[in-house]
This record gives C-alpha cells, structure tokens and sequence, in this order.
C-alpha cells in the first residue's frame, strides 16, 4: 500500500464522518436546550418532573367507561377508562369497515353497471370529505335529528333508539366462565383439526370438510355448556320509566351513547373507502392466467377463489390494510372533538387541565400510540415475511 | 308449442322478452304507486309479501329476458351489464328503487323545498333546507373574523397566487423556472405579509383572527410547500449509508407517524411553549404550522422512499459511472425518476393535508369546519347544523375531487411508457 491511496482513504473516511457527527451533535444540543428550558419553566411554575401524580385521585367524571369508575379513583385509572374507550371504537371501526371495505370494494368490480357505479361513487364521495367534518355531521346533525325519549325508533321491543343513544339489552350470564374455557378449548380444537386435515390433505390426498367440522366444533362446544355446565344467559330489555312529569329514560339494558355511534359510524364509512380500494387493487393485481390455469387443472369456482386467487390477493390486500386499521385507530383521537371520552379527552384534555403537567401528560398519550403503531408494524413485518414469494 | 317457462331460449324470443318486460313493468307500476300514491296495490297479500313484491316481480322478468346472443343489442346489453345472474337482477332492481325512492326526497332537501331568500332563521318556512343560513354566514366562512374592510388583502394575496399559478402554466420553460421560485420562495413571504399587516400602513391583524376557507387553503398551502423538500431530505437521509443518518432520520419518521396529529397539535399549543425560553412567545398559527408540516414530512419520507427503492439499480450505477456525486446523482438521475412512480402517493399525501386542517381547531383556530361549528351554536340560528355541514362537506369534496383528478392527469401525462 502505497501513502498516496492511504490518504485517499483516509479523507473518505473524514467525508462520511462530518455530516454524521454534525447531525448527532445538533440533535444532542436541540435536546440539551429543551431540557434546560423546560427544567427552568417548571423551576418558575413550582413544578417537578415526575410521574407521581398518576397515583393522586383525579376527581373528574367520565361519562363512558367499562370498567367501574368515578372521581375518587387515581389518574392512572382514568388513563386506563380513556385507553379502553379508545380499543372499543377503534375494534367496533375496524370490524365494520372492513365488511363495507370488502364489500365495496368487490361491488367495484362487479359486472353490474350499476353497482360498480354505487361503489365508485360511494369511495369518491366518503373519502374526499375530511374525517372530522363525517363526524360533526354525524354528531351534530344526523343523530340530534333523532326523536325525544318518549317516541323512540322501537325496534322489536327489545332496542330503541332515541337523540340519547342506543338502548340495546344486557346480557345476563350465570357460570360465564365455564362458557368462555369452552369456546377457548374449541378454538384450539378446531386449529388442530386443519393441521390434520391439512397434513390429510398433503399426505394422502384425502379432503375432509374442514369448515363444516369447524362449525360443528365452535357451535357444539358451547352448546353442550348450556346443557349440561349450567351456563345460562338471558336477557336484560331496557325498559322505559318515567322520573318526573316530563323526564322518561330508559334502565336497564346497556345504553350505546351518540358519541360512540357516530365516531364509530364515521371512522368506518370513511375507512371503508380505503379498505375497498385495496381489495380492488389486490383482486386485480391477481394475474389472468392464474385463474384459468387454476380452471384447466379441474379445480372449481370456489377452489379456484380459496386456494389460487384468495392466497395471492391477500398478500396484496393485507399490508395497506393493516395500515387502514392503524390509521383508523389513530383517528379515533378526532373522538376530542365530539366529546367521546377517549385517550386524548380524557387523558390529554381533562387530566392535562387538572394537573398542568403538560410534558408528562402529552408524552404518555403520545407513547402509547405510538407503542400501538410499532407493535402493528412489527406484525406486518412478521406478516410480510411469512407471506412473501418464497422463490426457488 | 310447449314453452318451457323455466328456462328461456332464443326460439321464443319475442314471447320471453313480451312477457318478461310485462312483469318488470307490473313491478315497477307497483313500487311507484306504493312510493308516490301511497296505493299498495297488493295488499291482499301477506304483509312480509307485499312489501317485496316489486323486487320478486322485476327478478322474475329480469329472468325471462336473460337470453344470450339474442341478436338484439339493447336486450344483449342490459343483460350482460344489469342482468347477468339472478343475483345481479336482484342487485340491480334494488340500486334502482333505492334511487328512485331517496333522491327526490333529497333533490327537495336540497333544492326544490329549500328557502334562498332572506335573512333571518325565520325566513326558512319551507321545510327544506335553509340556505338562507350559509348566505348569510358565507362572509365568515370564508374569511373568518377578519374585519370586513380588509378583507381585499385576503382577496388580493389569493388573485396573485391564482395569476402566478396560471401564468406558470402558459409561460415558457425559461419564464416558469424563474416563476416558480418566485411562487415556492418569494411569493409566500409577500402574500403572510400582506394578510397579516403591521408594515407598509397596512394595519396589524393577529392570526387569530384569521379563519374560514381562506385559513384552510393557507395552511394547507404553506404546509404543501414547506413539506416536500423536509420529506425529500427525510427519505435521502433514510436511504444513506451513514448510520448516523439513517437512524436519526428512521427515529424522526417513525416518531411522527406512529402518533395521530391531534395530539401533536396539542403537543404544539401545550408541550412546546415549555421548551422555549420563558417569555418567549411563537404565534399560534405559526406553531400550528411546524407541527402539520413535520407531521406530513414524516408520510412523504415514506412515499418518496417508496418511490426511490422502486428504481432500477441500473440507474444509479450509470449515473455514478458518469463520475456523478452524490447530490448531482440524486437531483438530476433518480429523483425526478422516483417522484414521478410516486406522484399518486404525493397527492394522497396532499389530499390527506387538506383534510386534515380542520383539526387546528384544538388550538382554537377556526377555519372552515370550525366556522361552521361556531356559527351553528350561534342562538338566532340554532338547528341549522345540518345547512351547514352540508356545505362546508360540498366545498372539502369539490377541493379534494379536484386534486384527485389533476393528480391522475397528471399521472397520465408524464407517463413515459408507450
């Protein structure tokens, strides 16, 4: 080696290095600056850093919550009412938007001119709308346009609907426990079964019907519980009292407040039109030839959709969507603007108002979406991999 | 003859079709008495029935008519698009009667029963809906509260940017390079300038008071501007060879994408200001700005990086065998490239900013949406929410419509496969 190429090296070496010391000494200085500035507002304010408060009681009601909650219980627990209200809608969002997403979606693609049409326009319509103005509208609008408590939309007797929410029965259960190791027991069951008869399958060629022992398996299961277990379940119908002259509610039975229905109405139609246009692009992405190469080899119709087009369709379908789901939990925060006591209400308005710890409140709120977000990613990854072309 | 009913077949067209088109005709007869006349002309029949006779009676015929290649191309046409199963018939028939049933009820909503004229709420006798109200509020939902007689700067900053933009696009190549820096470098200062006042004898009008359309087309104007060169850096920074860079660029997009802009925006009106010195005080609509701005940096990092991973190989090679550097490498060989594969990504991106700028109302600046909020909690025009989201949705759609399909022209026009 001769001196010349050694300085050559050397001076590349200090080329890569510069930018990259620069950049980690104006993040470290950024941070230190914050830092000073912060400790010296909290200093003025009679504030400490700290996380001790989470402990106090937040005397602060919420008007939603599943688990038992009041005033009297500590800010850690508001924060956990607010995290579960923020799971209920996301999970009730998710599940309705990807039914309308994948129905639209295959509506799109439909040979009927008309319901391609419907489609179409349903997406253009609800995606081109900004999701907080759905809401508002929802909210504000449609849902106040509902009748008074004393003429509520009855449906059957048993659920009515009125400008307060949506009355709907509870469950009763005696011995759930039992009911809920069963159903347990027969997913795992029915996970076994398709590993035999995949193996079956592969094996010796034999098909069993896997769906229709499956079915038997998750129906059966539980069913025997209420037989012979003592599982019982019945039915609680909220029914109409009269508290003074002119005040009515309904009691008993759960009540599913407007907040809830109209975020949740909201974030689905409006997620839906993303879901679709996913399923869209999956179902087209599918080439041509694989179907008819699934159909010269004798498989049929619905063969031909399970095994051929579905498997390959859903490796295109399921990493955007995934992300929908993500996005979708991450505009249930629009939930503030409505006052459905979610997270960020609950946890970055009230609890923030209370205490005026703004960057400890502000960076739990933030934290946990954000450990929400990398832990989905980190499934699709996962997913990714496993799905991924393995090529030869 | 023996016809056989259940099967049609092109020997007896004439009878098929005669007699199919009678009993879609029966059903239609029926579901448009039962809608306008109020007539139910069988209910003699179980009430379950009754209710589905149109439907049982246009599947019926629809079924008689489905003869393929029958020659005749109208029938041929209707039933490979309406008609192909008896699924789809059914499909078909119950768009068309939802259609038939709703759209004249919201067609009156809207336009026929609707009241134009006058004032006050009291005008709105009519029953429809009352446009009276977003006449007489359109002033604020554009302009906000800025004071009436200065909202000609408002009208004068967006005429400029109108013009600059039209002229941008007549003007020659040479001419554009020049105007386009003058729009992306010189223009936003003039026109921040002259809205917000307090040089020049034009008089001081704080953010606050700025709102309405025109707020959201300014925000959502200065974020498009200022967050494509931030993502473009972010994704270079995200694809560099020098670890330093890379994870700090990782960390930046990830950090950003993984919380909802709500709470950044309340990061912004409550985090913030305890990071600064004490005393120091940075305008709300400007805070609001650098957090809408970094937040949609963070999605264009990732979809010009998706853009950059998709170009061949073969293209930076070449351009490094040219003794191309870095930056020349990237600006002048793989980014144009990158950004056109990406361009329908940008506009999602876009379109997801302006839908996202109704959310400055958490620091309480209000624009269009918010306007609307404000107005209809207003005493002399209470219940007109419905007015006024309406139409405050109707000006977002046509915004965003509009950007979809210049995008997809777009698209198409710098296409360069043949």
């Amino acid at each position: 080696m001769n001196f010349k190429n050694f300085k050559i090296d050397l001076s590349n070496k200090n080329k890569d290095l510069i930018p990259q010391i620069l950049t980690v000494l104006f993040i470290v200085l950024v941070i230190i600056y914050f830092t000073i500035n912060a400790q010296n507002n909290m200093g003025n304010r009679g504030i400490s850093f700290g996380f001790g408060f989470l402990t106090q009681e937040s005397s602060f009601d919420i008007t939603f919550s599943l688990i038992d909650y009041d005033g009297s219980h500590s800010y850690a627990k508001a924060f956990l009412v607010g995290l579960l209200n923020t799971i209920l809608v996301s999970v009730i969002g998710i599940f309705f938007a990807t039914i309308l997403g994948v129905t639209v979606g295959i509506s799109r693609l439909s040979q009927n001119y008309l319901i391609s049409k419907a489609a179409e326009w349903y997406v253009e319509i609800f995606r081109n709308i900004p999701l907080i103005l759905q809401i508002f509208f929802w909210y504000f609008a449609a849902l106040r346009a509902l009748p008074l408590t004393i003429d509520s939309i009855n449906f059957y007797d048993i659920s009515f609907l009125n400008v307060k929410g949506w009355y709907v029965p509870r469950f009763v259960w005696t011995n759930f426990s039992l009911f809920a190791y069963s159903l347990i027991v027969a997913i795992v069951l029915i996970i076994f079964t398709s590993k035999y008869a995949k193996k079956q399958r592969d094996e010796f060629g034999k098909q069993i019907p896997v769906l229709y022992i499956s079915l038997g398996i998750l129906f059966g299961l539980p069913f025997l519980t209420f037989l012979i277990g003592g599982v019982s379940l019945s039915f609680q119908i909220p029914e109409l009292t009269q508290l003074s002259k002119t005040i009515y509610v309904y009691q008993g039975g759960v009540t599913i407040i407007p907040e809830l229905i109209s975020l949740a109405l909201a974030l689905s139609m409006y997620t839906a039109t993303f879901i679709a246009e996913n399923v869209r692009a999956g179902i087209l992405g599918v080439n041509k030839g694989q179907k008819e190469a699934a159909a010269s080899i004798g498989l049929t119709k619905g063969q031909i959709l399970k095994l051929v087009v579905m498997p390959q369709a859903l490796r295109i379908i399921i990493p955007p969507t995934t992300n929908q789901y993500l996005n979708l939990t991450k505009n249930s925060s629009l939930a503030a603007a409505i006052a459905y006591p979610d997270i960020v209400l609950v946890f970055a308005g009230t609890a923030l108002m209370q205490t005026g710890r703004a960057i400890e409140i502000i960076s739990i709120t933030m934290l946990t979406y954000l450990s929400l977000s990398l832990s989905i990613s980190v499934f699709m990854n996962w997913y990714n991999k496993k799905m991924a072309i393995k090529e030869k | 003859m023996k016809i056989n009913l259940i099967k049609p077949n092109k020997e007896n067209l004439n009878t098929f079709v005669t007699i199919g088109s009678i009993i879609i005709l029966v059903g239609f007869f029926d579901f448009l008495a039962n809608t306008f006349l109020g007539v139910n002309f069988t209910g003699f029949l179980p009430a379950g029935l009754s209710y589905f006779t149109p439907i049982i009676l246009g599947v019926v015929g629809l079924h008689l008519i489905r003869i393929e290649f029958s020659g005749n191309r109208l029938l041929d046409k209707i039933n490979t698009n309406f008609n192909s199963s008896n699924f789809n018939a059914f499909l078909s028939l119950l768009v068309i009667f939802v259609l038939i049933k709703y759209i004249p009820a919201l067609l009156n909503w809207f336009i026929f029963d609707a009241d134009f004229a006058g004032n006050t709420k009291q005008d709105c006798t009519s029953g429809g809906a009352c446009w009276v109200f977003v006449k007489v509020w359109l002033n604020r939902f554009v302009y906000g509260m800025y004071p009436d007689t200065e909202q000609w700067r408002i009208n004068t900053a967006f005429l400029m940017l109108f013009a600059l933009v039209g002229a941008s696009f007549f003007a020659s190549v040479k001419v554009k390079k020049y105007l386009l820096i003058f729009l992306l470098f010189v223009y936003p200062i003039i026109g921040l300038k002259l809205i917000s006042g307090g040089d020049f004898g034009l008089e001081y009008i704080e953010t606050g008071a700025w709102g309405g359309l025109s707020l959201t087309f300014i925000v959502s104007a200065f974020a498009l501007i200022l967050c494509f060169p931030i993502g473009m850096f972010l994704a270079l920074g995200r694809r560099s060879n020098l670890p330093a860079i890379r994870y700090s660029s990782i960390g930046f997009i990830e950090l950003w994408r993984g919380v909802p802009l709500i709470t950044v925006l309340f990061m912004s009106a409550v985090m913030f200001p305890m990071f600064l010195p004490d005393g120091t005080y940075v305008d709300k609509l400007i805070r609001v700005l650098v957090a809408i701005t970094l937040f949609e940096a963070a999605y264009m990092a990732e979809v010009i990086r998706g853009g950059l991973q998709a170009l061949p190989k073969g293209q930076y090679e070449a351009a490094k065998s040219l003794g191309m550097g870095y930056w020349r490498m990237h600006f002048l060989i793989v980014l144009p490239q990158a950004l056109k594969l990406v361009i329908p990504g940008i506009a999602n991106t876009f379109l997801a900013l302006v839908k996202d700028t109704p959310l400055i109302f958490v620091v309480g600046l209000l624009e269009l949406a918010g306007m609307v909020n404000l107005a209809k909690t207003n005493p002399e025009w209470l219940g007109m929410a419905m007015e006024g989201y309406v139409f405050a949705g109707l000006v977002f759609w046509v915004v965003c419509y509009a950007m979809s399909r210049y995008s997809q022209n777009l698209e198409k026009k710098l296409s360069t496969e043949r």
